[in-house]
């Protein structure tokens, strides 16, 4: 069946679009066409605002959705950043489009000696895979022993605590209308979502790649889970981590994650995660874990106030940090001592085996 | 797909638009175009934005327009069928049961059904508007039972069948945005993300809203929120919070207060979180519109 010619455009306008990583559905397709119509249409902007409001455009999207649209009926070139041909990258974009650039400070030389000072925007490169027994065991023992909240929703239970009515009656049926056991209900349990925070900065460099692994591990295997990335900006890698194949998820991170190794500012960072409303409500009542050794370039009291927010709203936050090996660790640098009161536990995150069986216990830690 | 051009008299985006206006609604040019589509095209309208951007006003505002009673289905986490569609009223059903003895007795007629908005609205497609409001904060499992409504607007009762809509319902969902929602969600709806107005159209909201505001003060409220919306704060204020403001400050003016004093003591109303507040604090004055002596 070949389309009639003035229809061509439209259809070539999804085709793209779809090209471009929007999901695009054949009956949104023919919604856009009928809305056109219906619309007039009298100029470019209904055609615009039609396929605005039937393809369902995310609103982080819009700017790549407006260099299409003038690209396909206005004849404009692509000028958009992420506008590519090529489908991996498109890929590897993460499309709540949450690279934030956090402003930097120009104090040069304050507290934290060993971090990195320079902000060096690099693309990272993962090694091989060399801790894959623990991670295997960490996957499958997650499920079971992640930290687990009251969900409102109800199930039949022998031990509960309110009346199925309906169940009741339909036992009742039976027996002519005497009712003779009650069927009751209980609130069941969900996974309390975690929040992993992962500084990516140069003091850290020999951890980040285990730990964006972690991060993939407890991705795939927990129910309700978040992470980001904490360096020069604030990356949500969530989505990227994502992907079942781990090599494709760590290099998708890769491409999104441009401060790997860099400078730290910790303290701006976290202050940044908690001004996006949408991210500081992935915390409220989560498990909230910071892989960090707290060594802060940026000033010690953004990062204090950053943390005492977020301990209002998280269940619990857990600071696992490479320095801190051994019982008696007491945090030296001036931030962390500040921020000590806030946590519900400061301890050893110097290996992936520590890290893991950390969060196996934040259950029974609480 | 049943197209319908026109819905009492309303045939175009134009046309919405000044019917929202005259039923106290002030929408942009993209809002009424989703809304007209959604309305023509039967499918429902989605409306995404920040809290406090008038979702929920909206879908009350399009009731208004088409002479139609809203009905609200507030989501929470947990929500289920027999708070959204149906539920069987089972103490009456087991006295029926008792009372009739050894009669025959059908304890699934209409008079054991408890009716729940989304059943109500189906039954009653041409009078109604039915708004599911804050779907984010129901969980995955009410999201996919959601789908099957959507699409056909239908819901089956297992004990008596299939009620079925006589035309396409109105529906308008709202997202706060907390969480994703899904796709095959998203992909049966006309989609449209309310941003804050601008400040010449907050400015006429205000002033359509809250009658006793002066026309500076209502800009230079506008103004001052749209300096506190360009702070990092855990919560700027939304659209709502604006028209509070100026209300509250008109309010304490006519009491005595003082312009700028009367700004600052009523910002309670605009910023409600204390961490925002400490945070703003020492800046207050630079925001705080200085101008609105009028």
């Amino acid at each position: 069946m070949t389309t009639p010619r003035p229809l061509e455009p439209f259809l070539q306008f999804a085709t793209i679009l779809r090209r471009h990583g929007f999901a695009v559905a054949p009956d949104q397709t023919s919604d856009f066409i009928a809305a056109v119509g219906l619309l007039g249409p009298g100029d470019m902007t209904d055609i615009y605002r039609a396929g605005l409001a039937t393809f369902a455009i995310p609103h982080e999207r819009r700017d790549e959705y407006d260099a299409l649209f003038r690209a396909v009926f206005l004849g404009q070139a692509v000028a958009a950043p992420v506008a590519s041909d090529d489908d991996d990258e498109v890929m590897a974009y993460d499309p709540t489009g949450v690279e934030q650039d956090v402003t930097a400070g120009d104090d040069e030389s304050e507290v934290g000696g060993e971090a990195a000072v320079a902000e060096r925007l690099s693309h990272r490169a993962f090694a091989e895979p060399d801790a894959d027994l623990t991670l295997q065991r960490f996957r499958k023992a997650a499920p079971a022993a992640l930290p687990r909240r009251r969900s409102q929703r109800r199930r039949t239970s022998r031990k509960g605590d309110t009346i199925d009515m309906g169940r009741t009656l339909r036992r009742a049926l039976k027996s002519d209308g005497e009712v003779f056991d009650l069927a009751m209900r209980k609130r069941k349990t969900r996974q309390r979502r975690i929040v992993l925070l992962i500084d990516v900065s140069g003091s850290m460099e020999a951890r980040s790649e285990p730990s964006i692994r972690l991060a993939h591990a407890l991705a795939q295997s927990a129910d309700s889970f978040e992470a980001f990335t904490l360096g020069t900006r604030l990356t949500r890698i969530t989505r990227a981590l994502r992907t079942r194949n781990e090599r494709q998820a760590l290099a998708d991170v890769g491409g999104l994650v441009a401060d790997f190794d860099g400078g730290t500012r910790l303290g701006d960072a976290l202050q940044a995660f908690l001004s996006v409303p949408r991210f500081s409500g992935f915390a409220r009542g989560a498990a909230v874990v910071v892989l960090s050794d707290g060594l802060e370039r940026g000033s010690p009291g953004a990062l204090v106030d950053a943390v005492t927010r977020l301990s209002r709203q998280a269940w619990r936050i857990d600071w696992l940090s490479p320095i801190a090996t051994g019982d008696d660790f007491a945090p030296r640098t001036e931030a962390l001592r500040a921020v000590r009161p806030y946590l519900a536990s400061l301890s050893d995150g110097s290996s992936l085996q520590a890290i893991c069986d950390h969060i196996l216990n934040l259950r029974s830690a609480a | 797909m049943a197209v319908r051009r026109s819905i009492v008299g309303i045939d175009s985006p134009v046309a919405l638009r000044e019917a929202l206006v005259a039923a106290q609604y002030l929408a942009d040019d993209t809002l009424a175009t989703a809304a007209y589509l959604g309305l023509a095209l039967g499918k429902p309208l989605l409306l995404e934005g920040a809290p406090g951007v008038g979702k929920t006003e909206a879908a009350k505002a399009l009731g208004a327009v088409l002479g139609r009673e809203v009905i609200r289905l507030q989501c929470f986490e947990g929500i289920e069928s027999s708070a959204a569609m149906y539920e069987w009223n089972y103490p009456r059903q087991m006295l029926a049961i008792r009372q009739a003895g050894n009669e025959y007795v059908n304890i699934y007629g209409d008079e054991f059904l408890l009716t729940r908005p989304m059943l109500a609205a189906l039954r009653a497609p041409s009078s109604t508007v039915l708004l599911i409001d804050e779907i984010d904060r129901s969980d995955h499992e009410f999201e996919a039972f959601l789908l099957e409504f959507l699409s056909d607007f239908t819901i089956s009762i297992p004990e008596t069948g299939t009620v079925r809509a006589a035309e396409q319902p109105v529906v308008v969902l709202t997202s706060n945005r907390t969480r994703d929602l899904h796709e095959a969600l998203r992909r049966r709806c006309v989609y449209h993300w309310i941003d804050y107005p601008d400040p010449a159209l907050e400015a006429r909201i205000v002033m359509m809203r809250a009658s006793s505001v002066a026309e500076a003060t209502a800009n230079a409220v506008v103004a001052a929120v749209g300096r506190l919306r360009a702070e990092p704060l855990a919560k700027p204020p939304g659209v709502a919070e604006t028209v509070e403001w100026a209300e509250a400050a008109t309010l304490l003016n006519a009491q005595g207060a003082q312009w700028p004093a009367a700004f600052r003591r009523a910002i309670g109303v605009a910023l409600k979180d204390h961490d925002d507040l400490q945070f703003i604090d020492p800046r207050l004055d630079q925001i705080i519109p200085g101008e609105a002596a009028a």
